[in-house]
């Protein structure tokens, strides 16, 4: 009986599963996939959700508490140039968290970074192509360190961040010096988050973003019901397609806008800092749905040893998480050096790392590892950012604004925990 | 399921798929396998059995190179062979399915079944074909079970998972899967599906080696039967040269009429 189950089988062809499968071509309906992200959210999957939820919201708030200042395009303008930095150490920390680790000297060691970006562009009279080179290559350094302590080792993230947390802030105020400030006057480094594209190209590749992932997706579609495939049905691409037009778009229009407080100037434009986070998004989200040492990350982050089983470098990958994390920290302060025009001693401290582990967590990545996409830390950084501005436009005390930070992160913190529960009793 | 067919591994069976000539292996001071002959060939089931500490894991563990074997020979095909890594077992077409399942919950089938050896495109994941390649395998296995092979495997039943788990041994045209008690935590009709599944891998002319507890499921589905007993082969014989009380006795004490460890073997 068996071999004829086998015959059978194989004469119905490869090419036409006889049975099974069911799911990959009759869910295709616009029914059927909503039907799937439902069970998906009750199954504990929450994805970007609770982040697009908490920027309608947070944007209803503060719109209603300060009607004449928070949608304005200055202020919204200030809003994207503020979350930059924490987006981009957020996306890194996104390496980390999708291990089940955590980094939490990643603030001090963007801080770290941009002493050393300053002291070059201060000291040695290098242009900033150099200072940039060896701000990143001070990260990855440090990435190596760090995740060699982890990976090799084999002392808990925890602790060795812990340590390098006090550690490097020791590094920056050597640096910097007791009480000093390094002034940050290149005009390149200064230009990412004080300058603008001119409004043409702004548009321009507001155009060319929103057409590209309009015909990657697309075309994608096609390749995979012409393979028969599984794939999602037709509204569902078009309407993501329209959804990300009009985000791009919108945001573009918005800065577009002439939004200086004197008409002697002229001020609008997309910020330089907006396009260099984009590309990074890109890159991330690239390297971690679209290569294979992506998917080692999550397998790792899954089942490290079932990573292992499969001959997968698993002490490679945790030592890269890290060097990614620290580079991308790099980038983070080199955008919030651009910001301050100036580096001081306490650089990435206090708050910084905790907002980033919020707006990954709030993005949707798990701390438990396994989870987590680069735009995670844009959802979750503009969630945060939007807080920070939002309690400043508010003027709220600092005690205040730090008890309601600590509290978001709590928050989104449990709901993680919570939705992992969820995911485990729903098997 | 019994195929009328089946030969109970008594005729000949030309070269063996893996051959083991005095393994030993040891955690410290404490020796797990003495001097393990087995030997196991192509298109055969052959039974695992012995009670717990008997050895059973750190042999398979052995196989698949995960902790080497100290001393003695390892043939492959006929060929000597040393198995130090995953790696060494994997490229020589060694695939071991755990007990534990080693799959990643938060991939989906097909990016389990290809974990470790992704088709790419350039430095691109070709997602494409690997979905074709993995629907294919399982249609060949008659899964019928299985909603989408887009699914996460974290939403999969146990049956389910065990099952893909074996897929993927047979995704990668291994020659020896080795299956660390796939019934264990199975249902009936699960436990029904996954011993077809085995029938149907040696009929397609894998060596199987399948470890078990029940005595059932050996009789239902092995040619021969190995049985350990602290660290040593007891048995390694043809299924129908053996009943169900002998592999029993095999397990429990290491020897069973004629068949068995001699009585100095037993001493130490």
């Amino acid at each position: 009986m068996s071999s004829n189950t086998l015959t059978a089988a194989e004469a119905s062809g490869p090419q036409k599963p006889a049975a099974g499968f069911e799911g990959d071509r009759q869910d295709n309906t616009l029914g059927g996939a909503v039907r799937g992200y439902l069970d998906k959210l009750r199954g504990g999957d929450l994805g970007a959700l609770p982040a697009v939820l908490g920027i309608i919201t947070l944007g209803i708030l503060f719109t209603v508490l300060r009607p004449g200042t928070f949608l304005t395009p200055l202020n919204l303008a200030n809003l994207a140039v503020q979350a930059t930095p924490i987006i981009v150490l957020a996306m890194g920390l996104v390496f980390v968290l999708l291990l089940g680790e955590i980094d939490l000297s990643a603030g001090v060691v963007s801080g770290v970074c941009s002493a050393v970006l300053a002291q070059v562009l201060v000291q040695s009279g290098f242009g900033w192509p150099v200072a940039v080179l060896a701000a990143i290559a001070t990260g990855a350094v440090i990435g190596v360190f760090t995740g060699s302590l982890v990976g090799m080792v084999g002392i808990p993230s925890f602790v060795v961040t812990l340590a390098l947390f006090l550690g490097w802030q020791g590094v920056t105020l050597r640096l910097i010096g007791q009480g000093g400030t390094v002034p940050v006057r290149e005009p390149v480094i200064r230009a990412l988050a004080n300058e603008n594209l001119p409004l043409a190209v702004g548009w321009a590749l507001a155009v060319l973003v929103a057409v590209a992932y309009a015909v990657i997706e697309l075309w994608r579609w096609r390749a995979k019901r012409a393979r028969d495939l599984a794939h999602q049905p037709l509204v569902l691409v078009v309407l993501r397609v329209v959804l990300m037009a009009v985000v791009v778009l919108g945001v573009t229009s918005i800065l577009s806008q002439d939004r200086a407080l004197s008409a002697a100037v002229d001020l609008a434009g997309i910020p330089y800092a907006i396009p260099l986070v984009i590309l990074l998004l890109l890159v991330v989200t690239f390297v971690l749905s679209r290569t294979s040492f992506g998917r080692h990350m999550y397998a790792v982050g899954g089942n490290a040893e079932a990573a292992r089983r499969a001959g997968i470098n698993v002490t490679r990958i945790r030592v890269l998480a890290f060097v990614i994390s620290s580079s991308l920290a790099a980038i983070s302060g080199i955008l919030a050096t651009s910001r301050l025009s100036s580096v001081t001693p306490d650089a990435g401290a206090g708050n910084t790392l905790l907002y980033a582990v919020g707006a990954a967590v709030i993005g949707g990545t798990s701390l438990f590892g396994g989870r987590g996409r680069a735009r995670d830390a844009l959802l979750g950084g503009l969630v945060i950012a939007i807080i920070a501005n939002g309690l400043g436009l508010l003027g709220v005390a600092a005690y205040l604004n730090f008890v309601i930070t600590g509290g978001v992160l709590l928050l989104a913190a449990s709901v993680d925990a919570l939705a992992r529960r969820r995911a485990a009793t729903a098997r | 399921m019994s195929a009328p067919e089946r030969d109970h591994g008594t005729t000949a069976v030309g070269r063996p798929t893996l051959e083991l000539r005095g393994v030993d292996k040891s955690f410290g001071a404490v020796q797990v396998l003495h001097d393990v002959h087995l030997t196991v060939y192509p298109g055969k089931v052959t039974a695992l059995v012995g009670d717990n500490g008997a050895g059973k894991s750190t042999l398979i563990k052995g196989i698949a190179g995960i902790h080497p074997f100290d001393s003695g020979e390892v043939e492959f095909e006929g060929e000597r062979v040393t198995l130090h890594s995953p790696r060494d077992a994997a490229k020589l077409g060694i695939e071991v399915v755990y007990q534990d399942l080693a799959l990643a919950d938060n991939l989906d089938v097909v990016q389990n079944m290809f974990l470790g050896r992704e088709r790419k495109r350039g430095v691109l994941l070709d997602e494409q074909s690997m979905e074709v390649a993995a629907r294919e395998t399982l249609a060949k296995l008659s899964v019928r079970t299985l909603k989408s092979v887009r699914q996460l495997v974290s939403s999969l039943s146990g049956g389910q998972r065990q099952t893909v788990a074996i897929a993927k041994a047979v995704l990668w045209e291994s020659k020896l899967v080795i299956l660390d008690e796939p019934t264990a935590a199975l249902g009936v009709a699960q436990t029904r599906q996954v011993l077809d599944l085995v029938r149907r891998l040696a009929d397609a002319g894998h060596a199987v080696v399948f470890i078990t507890h029940n005595m059932v499921d050996v009789f239902e589905v092995a040619d021969r039967v190995a049985a350990l007993y602290l660290g040593r082969v007891a048995a390694d014989v043809p299924i129908d040269q053996v009943d169900r009380t002998q592999v029993i006795e095999l397990i429990t004490s290491g020897r069973s009429g004629d068949l068995g460890l001699s009585a100095e073997d037993l001493e130490d």
